[in-house]
């Protein structure tokens, strides 16, 4: 997908200034749930870090999955049912949600980077149905009713995460790991020969690169933090549903990256925050039952007039005045 | 009467004809996707709410101006084509210089319009929508039962499809067609209209969608969701199939609404998932799909 995306080789300033944003961004969240509710701030810092994962391969890879619901469902999944049924501790259970989002990623991108384009999407779409038709139907997930009342447990066996506060915090710290992973993948040689394949691929292919492989790294690790998402936010709700696997979800996703801006570092984070504030927001006013067509809205006004996404607008506009 | 494979006669051939309903509903949709991909590269995803809509054209018309099922046939993809019209001249139009993924973007966030919009004004649950008397009742055929309507449905498309077929691999408007799905550039040169044509094929699509969803109509109830969950089959169909032919779309719709039928059968649990597996495989063996041509 071509984007606008300030190159991070070009200069060192915008590496000092990237860590500077995501230095004041930290510190926002680190006093943020003094003044806003702890789980809505969670839902967000989930859905960040989601969306996060998922423009690591549209963003930087051009690649754009339309099953990455399949990956949050399927860490939830899997961390409700190993806590629940064989008592993991939570840092365990979500290690293990995630090394199975990991390993259905591997299984997706071995099928899907045998297409490109349009197709890559329609496959990704159709492995996600597949999994969701199975989940709708495997006994471990709880059907329509889902894994409800996931304990949180004591984090290590020892710190207890019951508490909304004491949950933010390992949250946080979740995010932070997931958005470390992202900042290194991207800012790594790996990266630049990512952008490469975005850019052109067959001059990728004729300069020597496995592009298959590298796609298919890019996709297993998007898929990994996607349900690392998935776990850590099955826990913060107690709860992991049918609703994370439907196509919606993935729809969702798209659309937090696509407001926010595609193949910028902190675009996702910024349509993530948007998007969920406004889901919640609507949900409980007059509005409720026109959230999808809001949502519908928003998405065809983002492709028709600012494809770039807020963030993008706002580089594109700092560049322009300041530069 | 002897069973068949340890089924009864009924059972398989009752289960065979709906797969072959189904087949035909896959063949028209999957069938505009092609012809839509062909020409304008992009992948309509509103093609289910479109779909969904041809269907509520006939049933509000039935309701509210006593439109009966005949006309609704002819009058429902006229309507939903001019909305589709619309759609392209005023939006998909503005898409074509960039990435093909954003029209795909963009028809999806009209899908999510429409699709929402109807089920704030008519819910979920379905509404009927009764057989037309002409094509009301059956056949024995002494092996089965054969309903009159489900009969029409496999005719009306199977005309359909084939008259389709035979205006674009027959017909001098079908060679444009073909020449600007090769090189839109070079038709322009010799004096063709191409945005028209853009124009007019995307409103064939969407009719073929519209046309559909009124056949559909009286066998499946009216709903708003009716066309989401089918589109996404439609997809792995056409990555079954590959979008490189248009015979290639007909065949493999019917094809896999019988494999569908068939696992109904025998498997019954795997009947949701199946035409996903068969994509897999199919990936795994011929990644360009049975009739793709491109690698």
């Amino acid at each position: 997908m071509t984007t606008q995306v300030l190159n991070s080789s070009t200069a060192g300033k915008t590496m000092s200034k990237t860590k500077l944003s995501f230095m004041i961004l930290l510190l926002v969240g680190l006093v943020a749930p003094y003044a806003i509710y702890p789980v809505f701030l969670m839902k967000v810092l989930c859905f960040a870090l989601f969306a996060c994962a998922f423009n690591l391969m549209l963003g930087y890879g051009g690649l754009l999955s339309f099953g990455h619901a399949a990956f949050l469902a399927t860490g939830g999944y899997i961390t409700g049912h190993t806590i629940m049924q064989w008592g993991l501790t939570p840092e365990l259970g979500i290690l293990v949600g995630t090394a199975c989002s990991a390993a259905m990623g591997f299984v997706f991108g071995k099928l899907a980077i045998r297409r490109q384009g349009i197709y890559f999407a329609m496959i990704t779409l159709a492995l996600s149905q597949l999994v969701f038709f199975l989940y709708v139907q495997a006994p471990f997930t709880g059907g329509e009713n889902g894994l409800q009342g996931i304990p949180r447990g004591n984090l290590f066996g020892l710190i207890s995460l019951e508490g909304n506060l004491a949950m933010y915090y390992f949250v946080l710290a979740v995010f932070v790991i997931g958005f470390s992973v992202i900042y290194r993948t991207i800012h790594s040689p790996f990266g630049q020969i990512l952008k490469a394949i975005r850019e052109n691929e067959p001059r990728t292919v004729s300069l020597g690169y496995d592009v298959d492989k590298f796609k298919l790294v890019a996709f297993v690790i998007s898929a990994s933090l996607a349900g690392l998402a998935g776990s850590t936010k099955s826990l913060v709700f107690q709860l992991a549903s049918l609703t994370d696997a439907h196509w919606h979800m993935s729809g969702e996703v798209i659309l937090m990256t696509l407001l926010g801006g595609v193949g910028t570092i902190f675009g996702p984070i910024v349509g993530a925050t948007t998007v969920v504030t406004l889901q919640n927001y609507l949900s409980q006013g007059p509005l409720a039952s026109w959230v999808p067509v809001i949502l519908g809205l928003i998405f065809v006004i983002c492709v028709l007039l600012f494809r770039s996404g807020i963030v993008g607008e706002i580089q594109k506009f700092m560049k322009k005045n300041f530069n | 009467m002897a069973e068949l494979l340890g089924f009864p006669p009924q059972v398989l051939f009752g289960q065979l004809l709906i797969g072959l309903i189904n087949g035909s509903f896959y063949a028209l949709l999957s069938l505009g996707l092609a012809i839509i991909f062909g020409l304008l590269n992009i992948i309509n995803f509103a093609h289910g709410a479109q779909y969904m809509l041809g269907a509520f054209v006939a049933w509000l018309g039935l309701k509210f101006l006593g439109v009966n099922y005949w006309v609704a046939l002819v009058l429902a993809p006229l309507v939903v084509a001019a909305i589709g019209i619309a759609i392209e001249k005023t939006m998909l139009r503005r898409l074509y210089k960039e990435d093909h993924l954003y029209g795909l973007l963009l028809t999806f966030g009209l899908a999510l319009i429409i699709e929402g919009s109807f089920i704030h004004f008519f819910g979920v649950s379905g509404q009927p929508y009764s057989v037309p008397a002409a094509l009301q009742g059956g056949n024995n055929l002494g092996f089965m039962f054969l309903p009159t309507y489900r009969a029409w449905i496999i005719v009306a498309s199977l005309v359909i499809c084939f008259g389709t077929w035979y205006m674009i691999e027959r017909t001098k408007l079908g060679a444009y067609l073909r020449a600007g799905t090769e090189n839109p550039q070079l038709l322009q040169a010799f004096g063709i209209n191409v945005p028209l044509l853009i124009t007019l094929t995307y409103g064939y699509g969407v009719a073929l969608a519209a046309f559909a969803g009124v056949l559909a109509a009286p066998i499946y109830s009216v709903s708003p969701v009716m066309g989401s969950n089918l589109l996404i089959v439609v997809f792995a169909v056409v990555v079954i199939g590959g979008m490189g032919s248009i015979s290639g779309a007909i065949v493999t719709g019917l094809m896999m609404g019988l494999i569908e039928g068939l696992t109904k059968v025998f498997y019954p649990e795997a009947s949701t998932t199946v035409i996903f597996l068969v994509m897999i495989i199919v990936l795994l063996v011929r990644p360009a799909g049975l009739f793709g041509k491109e690698a």
